[in-house]
């Protein structure tokens, strides 16, 4: 096994309940992935143990819990399940932005509190059709509903929702108003079970499959406070970027971590059954556990500099060009060195890793990992970093 | 683009009137120049995170500066007035 992620307090992820959410990940994985459905008994198990409002402060009935912490849970679900990793972190972004954007609200304080109370599942429709992929621009626009005014209205054509018809409730981007240029967007928070959504498209795809992705057409009527007060733009550079990229590389270093485990395995079983020498297999684990701690430690030192920028509130930082880029950085070597990681312990585990079944097999970790590169595609970041770096100097 | 030598000689209003130019003609937004206040928010306005770079670009050229990496953030570039006390606040660290 390789060595944990740094210690960090007990309470939360030792419970028992959380021992059991982990537990039954790991037993329904093969089949969440094979049937591409939604991984409930691991989210119910998560919602027993009280794990979606962990981030949620504890003056709301939350646990109080830091990024460190949710960022360890998503490292150890995914190590059993990537796809049920992925849906407890994206859950955790959302919490996120509404937790350091709009607590300050009435209404969103008040929501959280009940999100305590019946454990809610977030669900984020950031994607939309003839944006290209980029987030930070909208064609939905708010508009008034027509003759139930002070109520407001959107549509959207979101390309991809993950876990969308399983969620509660859905964090939106649309523009401010009718007129608003397409960067002038706000996050909405609406209740599912009080909108239209229509799914689009089938969500069959090589690896993620148990986040059930697809795309939905959607209708919302809501009330104006369910408008995050701070614009899109400040919560997207402070909180949903680096908590995305962030939580997103725990998930990657999990799979990976099992691929590790899985290769490991391997190797001890083979000396086995040689005792005395070596196996030809360890050189490339020994190759492996460098690239391995080299991922570990990229992944927590980015973790470490945003828990201590939050820590400091220094807000103005998280919104500089630098720490962009490296926000940035992260989420392109993460997203490389999961796949690298798996192709080394299958390289490892040779047949015994092709295989679908049996206890080496890397063929699951390996398709989930493809899936890291595409998500804000690695060529975008590359080319959003091109334009930052003409005027960011490292070490200024 | 014309670099002007002004980093010591420049007035307040000077460097507002410039910035509202470079803006005008760097920031990618759909408005004209009578239309863009000191205060007004130009990522509201429609300013991309492209083109907010290339507004980086143009202001260092422009006034002769490097901006410190703590100063090239949202909050700076979110409007003329806020590019001009980072302008100030550096010809004043260089004077």
């Amino acid at each position: 096994m390789i060595p944990k992620l740094k210690p960090i307090r007990p309470e939360l992820l030792d419970h028992p309940s959380f021992q059991q959410a982990l537990t039954l990940a790991g037993e329904h994985a093969a089949d969440v992935d094979r049937n591409g459905r939604f991984p409930s008994e691991a989210i119910e198990a998560l919602r027993a143990a009280g794990a979606m409002s962990w981030l949620v402060p504890r003056e709301l009935g939350g646990a109080g819990a830091s990024l460190d912490e949710a960022a360890r849970a998503v490292f150890e679900l995914s190590r059993r399940c990537a796809s049920t990793g992925m849906i407890f972190a994206m859950h955790q972004i959302q919490i996120g932005c509404i937790t350091r954007h709009a607590v300050q609200s009435p209404w969103f304080a008040d929501y959280l509190k009940r999100l305590v109370r019946e454990q809610r599942l977030i669900a984020s429709a950031t994607s939309e059709l003839g944006t290209g992929g980029d987030i930070r621009r909208s064609i939905a626009a708010i508009h008034p509903a027509p003759g139930a005014e002070p109520f407001l209205r959107f549509e959207k054509k979101a390309t991809t929702i993950s876990y969308g018809a399983s969620a509660d409730d859905l964090l939106t981007t649309v523009r401010r108003a009718p007129d608003s240029e397409p960067g002038d967007q706000v996050l909405v928070l609406t209740h599912i079970s009080e909108m239209k959504m229509k799914q689009t498209d089938q969500w069959d795809t090589l690896g993620m499959r148990g986040t059930c992705s697809p795309g939905f057409e959607l209708e919302a009527t809501f009330a104006p406070d369910h408008i995050l007060p701070a614009p899109f733009a400040t919560i997207s550079a402070e909180t949903m970027v680096p908590f995305s990229h962030i939580l997103w590389s725990h998930v990657w270093l999990g799979l990976s971590s099992d691929a590790f485990d899985r290769a490991q395995n391997f190797v001890r079983k083979q000396a086995r059954q040689t005792p005395g020498t070596t196996p030809p297999s360890a050189l490339r684990l020994s190759e492996l556990s460098v690239h391995m701690a080299q991922f570990r430690a990229m992944v927590e030192s980015a973790l470490d500099e945003y828990v201590e920028l939050t820590a400091r509130g220094d807000r103005a930082a998280l919104s500089t060009v630098g720490f962009a880029v490296r926000i940035n950085n992260l989420k392109i070597s993460a997203s490389e060195a999961a796949v690298e990681a798996c192709l080394g312990a299958l390289r490892v585990c040779g047949v015994s890793g092709y295989k679908n079944d049996g206890p080496f097999s890397i063929g699951r970790n390996l398709r989930d990992a493809h899936s890291a590169a595409l998500m804000i595609a690695n060529d975008r970041l590359y080319s959003t970093n091109a334009s930052l770096l003409l005027v960011h100097r490292e070490g200024k | 683009m014309n670099t002007i030598s002004v980093q010591s000689c420049s007035t307040a209003e000077d460097i507002r009137d410039q910035l509202r130019k470079i803006v005008k003609d760097h920031a990618g937004l759909n408005l004209p120049l009578d239309k863009i206040e000191d205060s007004t928010d130009l990522y509201r306005a429609g300013m991309s995170s492209q083109s907010s770079v290339v507004l980086m670009i143009a202001v260092e050229a422009q006034f002769g500066i490097e901006f410190p990496d703590a100063m090239l953030s949202r909050d700076v570039f979110s409007n003329i007035e806020s590019i001009a006390s980072a302008i100030e606040a550096i010809q004043r660290a260089d004077a």
